[in-house]
């Protein structure tokens, strides 16, 4: 007879004394872990739940302007700087970890239209309501000096936006037309228009560095090189566009924030139909800024809250408002993708985290593994109804809500109509449209 | 090995062929001629199924490399220059022994896979196919390494073997006794409590604690292992049932008129008495809930961590007496006097399934930890093994003497049976297989009928109750020898058990989800996902999802006429009906091919012509 018993010895299995961690000997044989799925599911739940209830992303509120906060500007090299300029054209450079503002200029006359930081940091330029632009040193003045701009130009009109090339000492602005300038030269090397309507912004593409992109108030996009004299091409919508952005990634597409409360992602290679629609605002939308990882991008509103859309999702992913932001007029996403600031028409420039329920400063290495694993199972599950129940839900204020239902009966109306036209004419004769192409007027070469 | 054969192929090298010039890098522990003496492994032969060889010739390797979807892509480019330049040197000019990636046992990746491979992925739009593969890939990279993780399991599982020809069975506990070490013959003990009468016996998850109740009264809790009295008192009524709830802290009696909670203190906490007259008690552990079979033929199911019932679900099969949980499922089945067992679930009022198994009565019904195996002895002596995985069809069966009136299943699969004041252990020819009754693994004669029978978890222990008291009797080879610290650890201390009871409370699985599969969960729902297609169809008033129709592309050099388009177009117009055509008549034949294959079923009968 050969026998053998299971023993085990006690000492493998407990704690030599009080001071060790105690000993888990883990075996993952399936049968020993039943009802893995319906567990797994408990705790993605539960990780919902959580989320939610750690959702607190207003973390400060950075206030000292006496006007609307018109335009907002990171600082390429410090994580910590801003800069805002208001419609009483004062400019302010806030410190983000003290939350307080260094310095104070008043720059413009009249609103401070367009605010832009130089590549290296080292200065900054601003244009107003007043036909000037002007450059400023980034450190203030020393002790009794007068604050002054480091150059000024007077232009014939009024300047309505710039923006500064990536890598080279050139700029571009825009109003009655885009300028491109030197910046050791008082006159444009070049200037650029289609058109004659006042363009409200334009944008260098961060890669392709000579590439710009221009919205104009009769309601195209329009892309330029500012290496030849003429515009490249222009996309007309139905609306007009106020703002476009660059995915900072990927750098052939870039989003249009329109007035027809909808956002819409292009591909600059293809315009006849963007690449995605994004609805959810209920008000025009005023400003858009990618993260930096070019997954996302936040939008702010005249509805008075901002959005945060994923870039292939048509549908945000986060919506933040308090009681007291106003329209909010410009939004930026920090460079470290953590942090969205908002300057509102209320004179504040609000502080949000980019994720709603993240824990601010240094995870342990526990927390940071239960935090991916939470992360993968809200993944896994994320499709079911408890969970996308959940995880969708939020709280909005009652004007946003009633708007948000009354545009939906409208749209519902507007689709019935058609499929009443459609069934009611010859087959073919009313084609069916997507949301994309719809919204495209033309574009022209 | 110069003829090194194409990666692709992976042919094993055979026996015959010369043996590499270079000596193949030996393991200490191997004999010198270990490749060529294929039979000559070490260790006691059982273990052969465990024991993997030590360097897995390189086609064992590429087996799963070209197996696997995953490893294929960056595996077999770098084998191919790998086999080329074999002798890999280091700056050091030392020599990695053992190049490649460390071998991944087949067997027990196969144990570990949560995918069904034979299945092909749906045919669906590019990024969700990536993420698919995706998802796959990592589903097997864990399978892989989890297997890989098998190799730092400590303990082995007991055994026991006759000598050539020697019946285990005609081996008596006392041998046993004798001849294993001093640890293991204390765990063999009776309790000899004649006075209570016939006792039922409960283990706690962890293995570590035994409940026992006395027909006549009497409840005890006790550390088994040290034989320390947690508590002792008598109810002074009769007890039907005892269990122990998820941890050893509270303890559920079921006594004659209603069922009690008491703390491991003897204290009496709860009094429920809305489960009258109880008769089974089964506890779900992952869900809370305490299952309780009734004679007035319900079966409640109680909330023990909120204390509400959950449903009270009526078997309308009279008295319930017999009663098990399906580990794997949490499913209750319960056996009827009319031969049948009724599979239970509390999401759904009638039973999921019911399954004739016996001429006569049921007696005992007990299900294996892998919720594979049921087995069930009724009042026709018969003892019956059927297999739970979609058919319930029966395996085996064998006619017992006595018919067995309790049955148990241990983890490692063993099937327990108490006939009288027998008990017979019958085993099956390897982890996961039925077991086979044809010879018994072990027998053993108490001093009273058997009352009541549990293998205890994590020890190789079977605990009878019997008219007599307790015995503990040693069965080798019936527990998982290595259990995982953070589900059932018989050695946590209070600190971790206060720990784990959080854990557990919070992912407590809500009653809802106890369904035949418990994966399904998991799977797409196909049903609702067609009628949300079908509403949005309807709703939009055409298919968003449908295929756009054919538009020629234009072209060059005149061939863009109008006459070449139209033409194009019904190239392509022509193409899609012939294959629609041939598709429809496919289908028709299929259906011919059926309808003369199907069997015509019984005699054709005379009222057949009224048949519409």
């Amino acid at each position: 007879m050969k026998v053998k018993m299971l023993s085990r010895n006690p000492d493998n299995y407990v704690r030599e004394t009080k001071l060790d961690i105690q000993r888990v000997p883990r075996n993952y044989d399936p049968t020993l872990h039943p009802f893995e799925v319906p567990r797994e599911y408990v705790r993605a739940l539960n990780a919902t739940k959580l989320e939610r209830v750690f959702a607190k992303p207003f973390l400060a509120s950075l206030d000292g302007h006496r006007d609307g906060v018109n335009c907002l500007a990171k600082h390429p090299k410090s994580l910590s700087t801003v800069l805002s300029g208001a419609c009483d054209g004062e400019v302010k450079i806030w410190n983000l970890t003290k939350r307080k503002c260094v310095r104070t200029i008043q720059a413009h006359e009249g609103f401070v239209r367009g605010i832009c930081t130089r590549f290296c940091g080292t200065s900054f330029f601003t244009v107003g309501d007043d036909k000037t632009v002007k450059q400023w040193r980034m450190d203030g003045p020393g002790c009794g000096e007068e604050e002054e701009p480091l150059h000024t130009i007077l232009g014939k009109t009024v300047y309505t936006g710039i923006d500064h090339h990536w890598k080279d000492p050139a700029f571009a602005t825009c109003g009655q037309q885009v300028d491109i300038w030197d910046e050791q030269r008082t006159n444009p090397i070049c200037s650029m228009n289609w058109g004659f309507d006042s363009i409200s912004s334009v944008k260098f593409n961060p890669i392709e560095t000579y590439l710009l992109g221009s919205c104009a108030s009769d309601r195209n996009i329009v892309l330029y090189d500012m290496r030849q004299a003429t515009p490249l091409k222009k996309v007309i919508l139905d609306m007009r566009t106020n703002t476009i952005c660059w995915n900072p990634m990927e750098a052939f597409h870039f989003t249009a924030a329109n007035e027809d409360y909808n956002l819409y992602t292009f591909d600059m290679r293809a315009l006849d139909m963007p690449v995605m629609v994004h609805m959810d605002h209920v008000s025009a939308v005023l400003d858009v800024d990618y993260s930096p990882t070019g997954k996302e991008f936040v939008s702010a509103s005249f509805d008075k809250s901002i959005r945060i859309f994923p870039v292939d999702k048509s549908r945000s992913r986060e919506v933040y408002h308090t009681k007291r932001m106003q329209h909010v007029i410009c939004v930026k996403w920090t460079s470290d993708s953590k942090y969205i600031m908002c300057g509102s028409d209320e004179m504040n420039i609000r502080l949000w985290k980019a994720n709603a329920s993240e824990k601010l400063g240094v995870l342990t290495s526990r927390e940071k593994a239960a935090n991916d694993y939470n992360q993968k199972l809200k993944e896994k599950f994320q499709y079911h109804p408890h969970v996308k129940r959940i995880a969708r839900h939020r709280h909005l204020p009652k004007s946003i809500y009633s708007q948000i239902q009354e545009q939906r009966v409208m749209r519902e109306a507007r689709r019935r109509k058609e499929m009443n036209r459609r069934k009611h004419s010859k087959p073919g004769s009313v084609p069916i449209v997507s949301e994309r192409k719809k919204h495209v007027v033309a574009v022209v070469k | 090995m110069e003829t090194a054969p194409k990666p692709g192929r992976g042919a094993p090298p055979k026996d015959g062929e010369p043996q590499a010039k270079r000596k193949k890098p030996r393991r200490y522990w191997e004999e010198e001629a270990a490749p060529a003496a294929a039979g000559a492994s070490p260790g006691p032969p059982r273990k052969k199924a465990k024991t993997r060889d030590p360097r897995p010739p390189r086609s064992k390797s590429v087996r799963i490399a070209k197996k696997s979807r995953f490893c294929q892509k960056p595996q077999t480019p770098k084998n191919a220059p790998d086999q080329k330049k074999k002798p890999q040197r280091t700056l050091s000019g030392a020599q990695d022994p053992f190049p490649g990636p460390a071998p991944a046992p087949v067997e027990e990746a196969r144990k570990f896979c949560r995918i069904d491979k034979s299945r092909a992925l749906p045919h669906s739009k590019p990024k969700t196919r990536s993420r698919l593969e995706t998802a796959e890939a990592q589903e097997e990279e864990a399978s892989v390494r989890a297997a890989r993780a098998e190799l730092l399991l400590t303990e082995e599982p007991g055994f026991l073997e006759g000598e050539d020809g020697e019946d285990t069975a005609k081996i008596l506990q006392t041998d046993i006794v004798e001849a294993v070490d001093i640890a293991s013959a204390a765990k063999h003990f009776d309790l000899n409590l004649r006075q209570f009468g016939p006792y039922r016996l409960n283990y706690s998850r962890t293995g570590r604690h035994l409940a026992l109740g006395g027909r006549r009264g009497h409840v005890a809790a006790l550390d088994w292992v040290t034989k320390k009295l947690m508590c002792e008192i008598n109810v002074m009524e009769a007890v039907q049932d005892i269990h122990f709830l998820h941890s050893e802290a509270l303890l559920a009696v079921a006594q004659n008129r209603w069922l009690y909670i008491y703390d491991n203190q003897g204290i009496e906490l709860h009094c429920i008495r809305r489960c009258d007259r109880a008769t089974r008690l089964e506890f779900l552990p992952f869900h809370f809930l305490l299952a309780t079979c009734s004679e007035t033929g319900f079966l409640t199911y109680l909330d023990v961590s909120v204390g509400k019932i959950v449903t009270a679900l009526n078997a309308r099969a009279g008295r319930l007496s017999v009663m098990a949980q399906n580990p794997y499922n949490a499913v209750i089945h319960l056996g009827h006097s009319n031969g049948t067992v009724s599979l239970w679930s509390p999401a759904v009022k009638e039973p999921l399934a019911k399954i004739l198994c016996h001429r006569g009565a049921v007696r005992a019904v007990a299900v294996d930890s892998t919720g594979t195996y049921m087995a069930t002895s009724g009042l026709d002596h018969q003892l019956k093994i059927f297999d739970l995985r979609g058919t319930f069809q029966p395996l085996s069966a064998r006619t017992l003497p006595q018919g067995a009136g309790h049955l148990a299943f241990s983890q490692r699969g063993l099937l327990a049976a108490g006939m009288g004041d027998v008990v017979n252990i019958w085993t099956g020819q390897g982890q996961a297989s039925s077991p086979s009754l044809e010879q018994p693994y072990l027998t053993h004669r108490l001093s009273g009928r058997v009352h009541g029978l549990q293998f205890c978890p994590f020890e190789d222990v079977l605990g009878v109750g019997h008219s007599g008291g307790i015995s503990s009797m040693l069965v080798p080879g019936s527990a998982e020898p290595n259990f995982d610290g953070l589900e059932n650890n018989p050695y946590r201390s209070r600190k971790q058990r206060q720990e784990w009871e959080v854990k557990a409370l919070l992912e407590k699985v809500p009653a809802e989800l106890i369904c035949l599969d418990p994966r399904a969960l998991a799977e797409v729902d196909v049903v609702s996902l067609e009628q949300q297609k079908k509403e949005r169809i309807e709703r939009l008033g055409y298919d968003p999802d449908a295929k756009a129709a054919f538009q020629p592309k234009a072209k060059q050099k005149g061939r863009s006429s109008t006459a070449s388009l139209v033409k194009r177009k019904r190239k392509v117009m022509d193409q899609e009906h012939r294959d629609k055509v041939r598709q429809s008549l496919e289908q028709q034949q299929q259906q011919q091919k059926q309808e003369t294959s199907k069997p015509t079923g019984a005699r054709p009968s005379a009222l057949d012509r009224f048949v519409r």
